[in-house]
């Protein structure tokens, strides 16, 4: 089997997809990063390997995420794009003609405008409407309902009571308030699923046409409380795509193919990345007052990449041009 | 008196070399750090904006220097900067600096006013000195400001990775240490030269203007290099404020022809913008009106977290943007920023425009 690999390494989730050649997911592998990225992309791909048959050929790999440049010298990639370009090269791909993606994961939040298969616009989360995702699963926890039983909760509301959701810290005392009030469950989850995508829409959302057909994606697109918010604020049907959680691996992918359609060979360094030694080291540069935290990755103890300087001091030093910007 | 200033970019070269000539002991504060930020953020209230955590760290690291004097820019309308270096310097006394305070106001009708602030610093450099000081000073930052025109041009094209700004260390190099008028015009031959050794190779390049705030749009510490970030991502920059653009407009009021100035900015930006606003609000709408029409492919807004001439800005952007199809993307600094997520939306912003122009960069 020949096909493309997606690597999106992010501070919550490490995804990867490995998709045929015609553009078909054959598998996907949604981890959570727990601080360690290198861990989990070399978790990663060691899963992947077991699944895919041995005679699988990777004819490119891209990578994104905010851990994109790490994953790209480890894995050793052909395309290393940021999370908005994937997230919309995915979407437009999988939901043809898609004019706008909402897209909330587990620390960052996006709008992403897209027309005419092109993106226009996008915005990112300011402070606020960072980490919803975190947010809801803290909620969860703290209400004792497993995650995976929060959308279907909220769907069971018929009033949902108003909660301030201009900030986490608002929207959780106000919560608690409205608890000790006495409201069902059900009304206080799918007030908090309102008050989010208010706020989703206020801040991040701000000033742009939201025109159909609309995706809704990433981790947060699983909980259907959500969903039906965003609906019913928007007045518009929402999709949410199947691979809604790894699309940002999904566009990964699709960006490797693109890259490779000229031909060539892909700078895949093999699943056997897995079982090599690398280590993500650092040290505060003492060169002058900036004191940068420098970022040393070693591979088998070798010095592979180096970045974080201000300077150039030490990313210019290893003459090898993967280093980040 | 041992005379300081806050930095703001390349600033500091042509008022030392002013400051210098006139006979005046100057102190540069040492350039601005994570420490100058971490200083300055530990004394100043939590709401200000980055230019005065920044200009307050500056003075803490230049009294441990020896400074005894600031002299500083102040403002009028309805902008925080005009009460900033009263502010500051109350802030300096309450930590026990004993600083003087010398604020130059931005000439209402008559340069006179600015003349007799830079005599009383210089006390005995006769009027005619006093003005061929700033001339000096101002020769520089036209030259400073020539040479980072160049970078900006040479970055997206050059063949090595970090060799123009290299080169422009180097440039800049031979411009600080002149001390005389006379001495300049050969510095700045060596200066050219170097720039003109930078290995280019053809390629399709982008352009995008840099509207926004002063301070920001000046200072490569406030604004994590911009300039040097999106040369790297293949964009030619152009900044809407050049320092001796800057310096004709506020202190000259516009005496030296020529150069382009707030004034053509602020026509262009009705009817998006008919007033002013503050600060550089309303430059920063003309000049994305400007951009547009010169078939710039993106513009770029920065300001301060909480800067409100830019805020006014910020809100008639989408609407210029949609009208004139240029794309725009505001990017807003503080203290907290992180560098990764500014990293990602530049990038996205340029493969925007990259697609949009059906180039591959
Ligand atoms: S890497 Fe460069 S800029 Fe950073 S602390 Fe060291 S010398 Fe300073």
């Amino acid at each position: 089997m020949k096909g493309y690999l997606g690597i999106d390494v992010g501070s919550v989730s490490t995804n990867l997809v490995f998709m045929g050649e015609n553009g078909k997911i054959r598998e996907a592998i949604y981890l959570r990063t727990r601080g360690q990225p290198i861990f989990a992309l070399q978790e990663g791909l060691r899963q992947l390997a077991e699944r895919l048959p041995a005679n699988t050929v990777v004819r490119g790999v891209g990578t994104t995420g905010s851990g994109r440049y790490l994953a790209g010298i480890i894995a050793g990639a052909d395309v290393v794009k940021n999370e908005i370009t994937s997230h919309a090269v995915a979407a437009s791909t999988l939901v043809p003609g898609v004019q706008t993606i909402l897209e909330i994961g587990g620390q960052d939040s996006k709008i992403i405008i897209l027309r005419n298969g092109v993106v226009t616009d996008f915005a990112m989360n300011t402070v606020c409407a960072a980490g919803t995702g975190s947010f809801l699963d803290q909620q969860a926890a703290r209400l004792n309902i497993p995650i995976e039983d929060f959308g279907e909760l909220a769907l069971k509301s018929t009033v949902p009571v108003r909660i301030a959701g201009r900030c986490a810290v608002f929207a959780e005392s106000d919560m608690i308030h409205k608890q000790q009030m006495g409201y069902s469950l059900p009304d206080i989850l799918a007030g908090l699923c309102e008050a989010l995508v208010r706020n989703y829409l206020n801040n991040v959302g701000k000033g742009k046409e939201i025109l159909p057909p609309v995706v809704f994606q990433g981790g947060v697109a699983a909980n259907a409380g959500m969903r039906r918010a965003f609906e019913q604020a928007l007045g518009l049907e929402v999709h949410v795509p199947p691979h809604y959680n790894v699309m940002g691996a999904v566009g990964a992918a699709l960006l490797a193919r693109e890259k490779m359609a000229g031909g060539g060979t892909s700078r895949f360094r093999g699943f056997g990345v897995a079982k090599t030694r690398f280590k993500a080291g650092g040290f505060e540069c003492e060169g002058c007052p900036n004191l940068c935290e420098v970022v040393e990755i070693t591979r088998e103890g070798e010095v592979i990449a180096r970045w974080g300087d201000r300077c150039g001091r030490w990313s210019g030093s290893l003459g090898c041009q993967e280093n980040a910007v | 008196m041992k005379v300081t200033f806050p930095h703001m970019g390349h600033m500091w070269i042509c008022l030392a070399a002013m400051l210098e000539y006139l006979g005046v002991e100057v102190v540069v504060p040492p350039p601005t750090s994570k420490r100058t930020l971490t200083l300055g953020a530990r004394h100043a209230p939590e709401f200000a904006c980055l230019p005065l955590k920044l200009n307050l760290g500056n003075f803490i690291e230049a009294a441990e220097r020896g400074a005894d004097t600031i002299l500083m820019a102040g403002g009028c309308g309805p902008c925080r900067f005009g009460y900033y270096a009263q502010v500051e310097h109350a802030i300096l006394e309450d930590l026990g600096y004993n600083y003087r305070l010398v604020v130059m106001e931005p000439p209402q009708r008559h340069v006179g006013e600015l003349l007799s602030k830079i005599k009383y610093i210089t006390g005995h450099s006769s009027w005619w000195e006093v003005i061929r000081g700033i001339r000096f000073g101002y020769q520089k930052a036209r030259m400073v400001d020539e040479l980072e025109r160049q970078a900006h041009y040479l970055r997206p094209r050059e063949s090595h990775r970090g060799s123009t700004d290299k080169a422009f260390q180097r440039a800049l190099q031979e411009i600080i240490p002149v001390k005389h008028p006379r001495d300049l015009p050969k510095a700045a031959e060596r200066a050219r030269k170097i720039m003109a050794q930078v290995a280019i190779k053809p390629r399709p390049v982008l352009r995008v203007g840099i509207v926004g705030e002063i301070f920001t749009l000046l200072e490569p510490f406030a604004n994590h290099d911009l300039e040097r970030k999106l040369g790297y991502l293949g964009v030619q920059a152009d900044r809407s404020i050049y320092l001796s653009e800057w310096i004709n407009d506020h202190l000259f009021l516009g005496l030296v022809r020529g150069l382009r100035s707030r004034r053509e900015a602020c026509r262009a930006a009705p009817p998006y913008l008919n007033h002013f606003v503050g600060g550089h609000g309303q430059e920063t709408v003309g000049s994305t009106v400007i951009y547009a029409r010169q078939g710039y492919d993106g513009v770029i807004q920065l300001l301060p977290f909480t800067c409100m001439p830019e805020i006014v800005a910020h809100s008639v952007l989408p609407g210029l943007s949609n009208e004139l199809d240029i794309p725009t993307l505001t990017i807003t600094v503080d203290e907290q920023s992180g560098e990764a997520g500014l990293v990602t939306r530049l990038e996205a912003f340029v493969d925007l425009l990259a697609r949009k122009r059906g180039v591959v960069v």
